[in-house]
């Protein structure tokens, strides 16, 4: 069954009348969809909030959500089910969406629960450049150096091995780097999911700077694997 | 049945079909002549003695006046519809029709047909109203409803034009469906299927590249890339320039100065592009104006060669949906190729490259006509909509959007609020604020498309939201949610949370028409009621009856009709006379009843004559027949004959 009422105040089944249209999507009564009421990503899939997510679990449940529906299930009702179904529709398409992909479910569920983060995975992703993490001054410095010269060098056609090799390196470096965040991320994610609210709070905390961490190394190795791959 | 059928219908660049689910199995409909494919080409006839509104023709009539009064006829209108006025000036270049020259800025573009003008909806729109009368014909009921395709590449404001169109025709669209996706559910109709697949559809003016995971009747796109502007039509003019510069050339005539003279080199392109397909060289031989002749051979390898630029440009693509999907080409398990220009051989052994096919032992899909796979899909889907079916009950397409959203930011720069290949419906949640004190306005850009600034993407439309409350800048928040519907089309709403109040939105679409402006272009509105659609089916009734009673006729001056036996002339006669009998009656079933009953009488006489046509005229072929027989590559024996997804 599905949630999608944040509270719990009783309506009446707009068709029928004796279903209580206040936890479901659809009437139990009659089965008749019900209004939309906007409940969050997780609880579009009767889930509470968390982040390890069983993905399979998580797409049976998309699919069998998505026949019932989509509005290519409602193309001969009335405007008004055509236009519960499209909303509600679009709500479990993003709410599918965000919650498949670890980062932007992190990111989802630290701004649900009231965290400040920056740039988004999710939606915008303009290349303004993050903060530099302080521990990686000094090599972003040099790459940045070394990115301008092998971009200066393939202009007038010539190809520096050795600077080649050396991105190379710092490509694998920097993958390995994401790795580790990878990682702390996903035992920050057991963390949050097992503690209680103090707990938690730190456990955000740390997600946020993580998540910085990992966007400003995925665009520095976005960088880096256009200019080898050019 | 309380509502009518719902029809499927492919209104392609090249030739548009409508196609409906006959029990469990999608079937084209064919049209009065008896051909599945209907040319996308409108004519205006002449302007009749009286001085009344000319007749417009649609399909193989006005392919016809092609050749006599090229500046009457129309085709390949899809490439024009929801552009602006400069890509249709671009577009142009290589078509001989021409602007209306009193088109302003900013309106949707006409073209000149004649002495009248016709927006590009308004020429599809009569594309349409054939499909939805050949249908009717065969129904012998009224067609309302209808699933239209659409390049899965095709952007918000083409779209939009497609569906405007349908309105014209008097056909209620309950869903544009994505090409590649329509020719997935035709050939996935099994739902026994599962696995990866890729849909190549290269067809008259678009390619798609649509990338799918099939499980448990769930059709979900992963990804889907394109171009709207390549397609067998580039072949066909690259032909035909290369041509005309020859002629100019070796001859010293611009034909470009004769508009019949390149409707006749184009012909002539078209042909040996086809012979092409299953030739090893094709040959132009054709009258100049002067009595010259332009004579040429082209060997396969050379043509392979001048097409490969046009074919190598799919490639990019292709690899590009790879990506997004997060797949390798191994994961493909299985590729169908869709439209016609997938005949060409080369583009199959591109497929084959692209996609790894032949060192796994795998081939690319061609069970399917590719002409007509698209329109079979399209009634599968119109079948589910139509919710009445058990075939289709557990079946469910799902789509994506195929280019991301975003709104102008500050600098020009964009901000995406949808990816593309998020699975449509799709919303996001965005809010604005006011940058001055008392502001009651604000202004909202909104583009489509991959690039880093404003200007190198398509604009949507220009939002402005007024009735703000007059506030401190920065105080209010509108709350404004952009929604991508079923269709790919863009809904937008607003609401200032502050005070509650629903902002009032005025859309500028920057390409495309407003709501009055189709209400005002829907074609004559007779198809709507009842007793004029009667009056309409009896008129054709008539009319068929009319041709056959000729036909039979002059069928004793012919010498196939002494080698019918005595027995056989005498059914012949005996189902004219009742014909004749009939033909006065008011019920266009029963005159439909006896035509049929006097086609089947003369049926040993028509294959005489085609046996006689046959062999005396194989190498005369004239276009028309050389059009039909693009069906000549693989057809399955059933449309439905099962591809082999493993």
């Amino acid at each position: 069954m599905l949630n999608v009422l944040d509270s719990a105040v009783p309506v009446e089944c707009w068709s029928c009348s004796i279903g209580q249209s206040t936890t479901t999507l659809f009437c139990p009564h009659c089965s008749k969809i019900q209004p939309p009421s906007g409940g969050n990503y997780f609880t579009v899939f009767s889930l509470t909030p968390h982040l390890n997510i069983d993905l399979a679990a998580l797409e049976t449940e998309f699919h069998r959500l998505s026949r019932k529906l989509h509005p290519d299930r409602f193309a001969r009702a009335t405007d008004q089910e055509k236009e519960w179904s499209l909303a509600d529709t679009a709500l479990l398409n993003d709410a599918y969406r965000t919650l498949k992909e670890p980062l932007r479910r992190t990111e989802y569920l630290l701004k649900l629960e009231g965290s400040e983060i920056g740039e988004e995975f999710a939606g915008k992703d303009k290349a303004n450049p993050s903060r530099v993490p302080a521990d990686l001054l000094e090599e972003v410095f040099e790459l940045n150096m070394q990115l301008d010269e092998m971009r200066m060098a393939r202009k007038v056609g010539e190809e520096d091995p050795a600077l080649h090799a050396s991105l190379t390196e710092a490509k694998n470096k920097f993958e390995a780097m994401v790795n580790d965040v990878d990682q702390d991320l996903r035992k920050e994610w057991t963390n949050w999911d097992q503690s209680d609210q103090t707990v938690r709070q730190s456990s955000q905390n740390k997600m946020v700077s993580l998540l910085d961490r990992r966007r400003y190394l995925s665009n520095l190795l976005r960088d880096v694997t256009e200019t080898l791959g050019a | 049945m309380a509502e009518g059928r719902v029809v499927g219908i492919d209104l392609g660049t090249t030739n548009s079909l409508v196609a409906y689910m006959e029990g469990d199995a999608p079937v084209v409909i064919p049209g009065v002549d008896g051909s599945n494919l209907v040319p996308s080409v409108v004519a205006l006839d002449p302007v009749p003695a009286d001085g009344g509104r000319p007749t417009v023709t649609v399909g193989n009539t006005a392919r016809k006046a092609l050749i006599e009064t090229p500046e009457r006829v129309i085709y390949s209108v899809k490439r024009l519809m929801g552009r602006g006025l400069s890509e249709i000036q671009e577009e142009l270049k290589y078509f001989p029709f021409r602007l209306a020259d009193d088109v302003q800025a900013g309106e949707v573009p006409r073209i000149q047909l004649g002495e009248m003008r016709f927006t590009p909806p308004e020429i599809s729109a009569y594309i349409l109203r054939q499909l939805k009368r050949n249908a009717e014909r065969f129904f012998g009921s009224p067609v309302t409803q209808a699933v239209i395709t659409v390049p899965a590449y095709f952007n918000d404001a083409q779209r939009q034009a497609t569906k405007d169109a349908g309105r014209m025709a008097g056909l209620e669209v309950l869903r544009l469906v994505n090409e590649p996706t329509a020719a997935a559910l035709a050939y996935g109709l099994d739902r026994a299927k599962e696995g990866t697949i890729a849909v190549y559809d290269l067809g008259g003016g678009t390619f798609d590249i649509s990338i799918l995971k099939l499980r448990d009747g769930i059709f979900e796109v992963q990804s889907t890339n394109g171009d709207t502007h390549l397609g067998g039509d580039d072949i066909d003019n690259l032909l035909l320039a290369i041509a005309l510069d020859e002629i100019n050339a070796e001859h010293g005539i611009d034909l470009r100065q004769h508009p019949s003279a390149v409707q006749a080199v184009r012909k002539a392109a078209i042909e040996a592009k086809i012979q092409l397909s299953s030739e090893p060289s094709a040959s132009f031989d054709i009258e100049l104006p002067n009595g010259d002749r332009y004579q040429r051979v082209i060997p396969r390898d050379v043509y392979e060669l001048m097409i490969e630029p046009i074919l190598e440009r799919t490639a990019g693509p292709c690899k590009q949906a790879l990506a997004d999907a997060g797949i390798t080409p191994e994961s493909i398990d299985e590729v169908v190729m869709v439209g016609g220009s997938t005949r060409i051989p080369a583009v199959r052994q591109l497929v084959d490259d692209l996609f790894h096919l032949a060192p796994r032992g795998k081939k690319p899909h061609v069970e399917l006509n590719p002409d007509e796979v698209v329109a079979l899909g399209a009634a599968v889907q119109a079948d589910i909509l139509a919710g009445a079916s058990k075939t289709t009950e557990e079946i469910l397409l799902l789509d994506v959007t195929p280019l991301s959203l975003g709104i102008e930011a500050l600098g020009g720069t964009v901000a995406r609020i949808i990816q593309r290949n998020s699975t449509i419906p799709a919303s996001a949640t965005e809010h604005f604020t006011t940058g001055v004190d008392g502001q009651t306005n604000v202004a909202i850009h909104v583009v489509q498309g991959e690039r880093e600034l404003a200007e190198n993407c398509r604009s949507l439309a220009r939002f402005d939201l007024k009735g703000i409350p007059p506030m401190s800048a920065g105080l209010p928040r509108i709350e404004v949610k952009f929604l991508i519907d079923a269709d790919g089309i863009l809904r937008v709403t607003a609401r200032e949370q502050r005070s509650g109040k629903a902002a009032e939105i005025e859309v500028k679409p920057t390409y495309g028409l407003t709501d009055e402006q189709v209400e005002g272009m829907i074609l004559d509105s007779f198809d709507h009621a009842e007793e004029d659609f009667a009056k309409r089916l009896l008129i054709e009734a008539r009319n068929e009856a009319d041709t056959i009673l000729a036909a039979v006729d002059r069928a004793p001056s012919n010498p196939a009709w002494k080698l019918l036996s005595s027995e056989e002339q005498a059914a012949i006669a005996r189902a004219k006379a009742y014909l004749i009998a009939v033909s006065g009656a008011p019920d266009p079933r029963v005159i439909r009843a006896a035509t049929l009953a006097l086609d089947q009488a003369t049926r040993r006489f028509a294959e005489l004559l085609m046996d006689a046509a046959v062999s005396t005229a194989i190498r005369g072929k004239t276009m028309e027949s050389a059009g039909e027989e693009l069906g000549d590559a693989v057809t399955a024996p059933h449309p439905m004959a099962a591809a082999e997804f493993k």
